[in-house]
């Protein structure tokens, strides 16, 4: 420990060598980074194979199409969840109006529904023979065909839905954002004789731009991974040439090139993000000025902006699926619903402590560990997140089966025991999953969290002689703990609502309410499937709403953070 | 320092392990039993799994998924894999794994004698237990009977804008593609497929069911499905599903010459099997006429052994038909062929 300590202060005067300097927590980091990346580097290998006529033939037919969508999606979606987000964000902070209360916490509902979830529920509820449509048409007496209704089934569609699915993270992340703003910025700018249009667009927003791109990015990640959804709603992205070359085509190689393209597509959007964030440093005196009250109109409107989100991201769907599922003779209750709940529970709670702590080791090891390789490798280890669930879960299994063929023989031959394969099929495995796919879930809230400790805290820390390791636990663990909560949280309701993965590499008889939802769906009971829907629902809002409550009460976690009483609590436990 | 985290690591490895241990052993313990990997989904196939179960003896642990995702799976456990049996619902799928070699052949009198050549691999590496056919379900209102005969007909101008299906890439749509292909030659197939991607009245979107309520709410005239969503309309409570019955009618196509469409889901017994005798068991067990039986009460399908009774009087009515006698095989084969012509003639 001292001698990683002692490495760490000489980097900043001299130039070791980059092994040296990397450290302990530097190897542990790149060792970790890599284990995470094996099955992205699986996917990546193929570039390396040739590959039939499929390419050639994707280029000519249907491709090109594929992009434009993929290209239209992505925009949309930004902007679909940035409106959401920032907007709902800015309005709960910095104003009050009725309902504001409820609001604030119920913003992160829709994260409960999974997107392909909504999916299901808008296309019973909106398609021509549901009844929405059906009752226009007894009120009208037209018939299918002889008006215009929008249609659900489309990119837009999908655009909308995507939307309200996924702009909970900008509201999380923007919110924290505007909450930790200074509040001698904002009244500077008030004196400076901005409006309130002024004050958000020339203040407020710039200042938590780091947070609303890093939203952002998570949201446009999962759309590029999303086939639920874009494959029921007949959309064909990117993500469809992949499964189109895989399965129909049944050449993988292709596929995996494919994937390939889509990764390079996310770095470039990352490193976007990171050069973005590198140039906004902020950290200031995070104390936010007290809600101005609105009356009248634009109480209304600020309710009604608001509340729009939570209808149609949450109690729209929600609702439909209620009236599904009561609706239906065949979905009941029972033993079997017990197990699911229980497994979900088991499986989501584990990959979320595991998730967090790779996060953190990580994100700390970026930040005390000041070598490019480190740097280069935590980008990469977010990848995963982007890689459609399906390829992801053979990236893993490739190299699993390897790994594991090659122990059992190991243990054959060392010990003569047969011990069959001992990774492939166990939870572990399933949870190395998880963890590929939502490292960049609570790599980014960790990170987010830790930008927020000033590096004059670091020097602090280790001016009175704590080492990394020690600044870690005492310093940024506390200060980060609302971070740290709420990536583990975001990660538990992700991984409750994760299919394909789940589905490739579960162990034997053992079903997750996602997998149950998705099964039914896909024999097409809609109405049977709303049942372990309406339950996964149910079980991601406790999470949520302890996480929103841990927003709200972040207050504290800031006033630790003034620089007197950092210093005091750092003396005092520096003492004990 | 560096001892100590050593041996932490070494002890949360050991840990690690010791767990790993502890959740896929049990698995492959010694016990009676049987591992299915399985992608029917079907929730009255419980009935098969208490049923062999209760003739055996065995116990069945399964995991339910995607085939592809299963075969990938399969593939990448290699010889330890726990896998007794794969089950699928797309013959593309069978031939496409007997051709991965991950099938072992099963030489048992009573499968070959049982299920007809037509719905087994000729090295007996796998079998199909169950018929599904591609029907054609239609407006009663909008079509006269004698229009609509033959899957032929969906190309023909009459019926610009009057056609639903899903999408080209979903297997029961590439196996009818494919069959148009071993029938008419790659060429008369693409010009056939260009001619429905013309009349198609919406972009392909949803599944069967959604295709067969597009036609009774008016949105279109004829749609493609599978014969058993029909039927499990037929025997809904729901009001509005039998309305959907009373508006759609089905016609079995090309009755007058080589018989409609059908494709199998079936499975075989894998190479690395650790269970052997469990899975040729469980394989014989799904062509006896308890389990065909169940595969028409259950998810209304037509069993592949032939006069089993159905006890299902909904897919009884139906009678008779003519059955395509193209081998299942050829399908298979076929499959990449067929998606190439749908990206071609733009059916999405």
């Amino acid at each position: 420990m001292l001698m990683t300590s002692a490495v760490a202060l000489r980097g900043r005067t001299s130039r070791p060598l980059a092994a040296a300097r990397l450290g302990l927590l530097g190897w542990v980091s790149l060792v970790t980074a890599g284990l995470v990346l094996a099955p992205v580097a699986a996917v990546v290998s193929n570039v390396f194979l040739p590959s039939e006529t499929t390419w050639s033939h994707l280029v000519a037919t249907v491709l090109p199409h594929y992009l434009w969508n993929t290209l239209l999606l992505v925009c949309m979606v930004a902007v679909g969840v940035v409106a959401c987000g920032v907007v709902s964000a800015w309005l709960v902070t910095a104003y009050a109006f009725p309902g504001r209360r409820f609001l604030e916490w119920a913003l992160v509902l829709p994260l409960a529904m999974p997107a392909y979830v909504m999916a299901y529920a808008y296309t019973d509820w909106l398609q021509a023979a549901g009844p929405v449509q059906t009752a226009f048409r007894a009120l009208t007496g037209l018939a299918v065909r002889e008006y215009w209704f929008p249609e659900i089934r489309s990119l837009p569609g999908a655009a909308a839905v995507l939307s309200f699915a996924l702009y909970p993270y900008v509201y999380l992340l923007a919110r924290a954002a505007f909450l930790d703003q200074p509040r001698s910025a904002i009244e500077a700018a008030h004196l400076a004789g901005y409006g309130p249009w002024g004050r958000f667009w020339h203040v407020a927003l710039p200042l938590a731009r780091p947070g609303i791109v890093a939203g952002t990015a998570l949201a446009l990640m999962e759309t590029l991974a999303d086939f639920g959804t874009v494959s029921y709603f007949a959309v064909q992205t990117f993500t469809t040439g992949i499964y189109r070359a895989w399965l129909s085509l049944g050449d993988p190689v292709a596929a995996g090139q494919l994937a390939t393209c889509l990764l390079a597509f996310v770095l470039v959007v990352l490193s976007l993000e990171r050069a973005h964030r590198g140039r906004a440093r902020y950290a200031g005196k995070p104390t936010p000025p007290a809600p101005q009250r609105l009356r009248g109109w634009p109480a209304a409107v600020a309710a009604a902006l608001c509340a729009a989100p939570v209808v149609f991201g949450f109690l729209l769907p929600a609702a439909i699926l209620l009236e599904l599922a009561a609706s239906e003779p065949q979905a009941r209750f029972g033993a079997r619903t017990y197990s699911l709940v229980t497994n979900t529970f088991i499986l989501a709670s584990v990959a979320a402590v595991a998730a967090v702590v790779v996060a953190l080791l990580l994100a700390y090891a970026a930040r005390t560990v000041k070598s490019p390789l480190v740097q280069a490798a935590n980008r990469l280890a977010v990848l995963g997140y982007a890689l459609p669930g399906a390829v992801l879960a053979v990236g893993i299994l490739v190299p699993l089966g390897k790994l594991d063929n090659a122990l059992a023989a190991w243990m054959r031959e060392q010990f003569g025991v047969q011990t069959g394969l001992l990774l492939t099929g166990s939870m572990a495995a399933l949870v190395y999953a998880y963890l590929m796919r939502f490292l960049a879930v609570a790599f980014q809230t960790v990170e987010a969290g830790l930008t927020r400790v000033t590096p004059s805290m670091d020097d602090a820390a280790r001016s009175l002689g704590l080492s990394p390791g020690r600044a870690l636990a005492r310093v940024h663990v506390p200060l980060m703990s609302a971070s740290v909560g709420s990536a583990a949280l975001l990660v538990f309701v992700d991984v409750m609502k994760e299919l394909p993965a789940t589905f490739a590499m579960r162990p034997f008889n053992f079903d997750t309410l996602a997998v149950e939802a998705y099964n039914l769906a896909k024999d097409e009971r809609i109405a049977e499937a709303a049942v372990p829907s309406l339950l996964m629902v149910a079980i991601a809002l406790v999470p949520l709403i302890l996480l929103s409550r841990q927003i709200a009460a972040s207050a504290l976690a800031r006033k630790a953070l003034r620089p007197g009483n950092f210093i005091a609590n750092l003396n005092l436990r520096g003492a004990a | 320092m560096a001892l100590c985290l050593t041996g932490g690591a070494a002890r949360a490895l050991w840990a690690a392990l010791g767990l790993a241990i502890f959740w896929s052993g049990h698995a492959r313990a010694q016990e009676k039993v049987l591992n299915l990997y399985t992608a029917r989904h079907y929730q009255t196939d419980e009935a098969f799994y208490t049923g062999y179960t209760k003739a055996t003896g065995i116990k069945i642990n399964r995991i339910e998924g995607g085939e592809d995702a299963l075969f990938e799976r399969i593939k990448a456990e290699g010889a330890n894999s726990p896998a007794d049996v794969f089950l699928t619902v797309d013959v593309a799928r069978l031939w496409r794994a007997e051709q991965a070699g991950i099938f072992a052949p099963v030489k048992s009198a009573t499968l070959i004698q049982r299920i007809p050549a037509q719905y087994r691999d000729q090295d007996h590496k796998w079998f199909g237990f169950s018929a599904r056919a591609r029907v054609l379900a239609y407006d009663r209102n909008k079509v006269k009977s004698g229009e609509l005969m033959r899957y032929e007909d969906l190309a023909s101008p009459r019926w610009k804008g009057e056609i639903c299906t899903r999408s080209s890439s979903h297997p029961y749509n590439l196996s009818l593609i494919a069959s148009m292909i071993l029938h008419l030659g790659e060429e008369k197939a693409t010009e056939w497929a260009r001619g429905v991607a013309a009349n198609l009245a919406r972009p392909p979107r949803g599944g069967d069911t959604d295709q067969l309520r597009a036609v009774a709410a008016g949105e279109c005239a004829i749609a493609l499905s599978n014969h058993y969503y029909y039927v499990r309309l037929m025997r809904s409570q729901q009001p509005e599903d039998r309305a959907v019955v009373e508006k759609v009618g089905l016609v079995w196509p090309n009755q007058s010459d080589r018989g409609a469409h059908v494709n199998i889901s079936g499975g075989g017994m894998l190479r690395h099997a650790p269970h052997r005798d469990a899975a040729v068991k469980f394989l014989e067990y799904l062509a006896s006429d308890e389990a065909q039986t169940l595969f028409a009460k259950g998810n209304n399908e037509w069993p592949t052994v032939k006069g089993v009774k159905l006890g299902n009087p909904e897919l009884e009515s139906f009678g008779q038909f003519k059955i395509d006698a193209l081998p299942l095989a050829h399908l298979g084969k076929t499959q990449a062929a067929a998606q190439l012509i749908a990206d071609k003639v733009g059916w999405k």
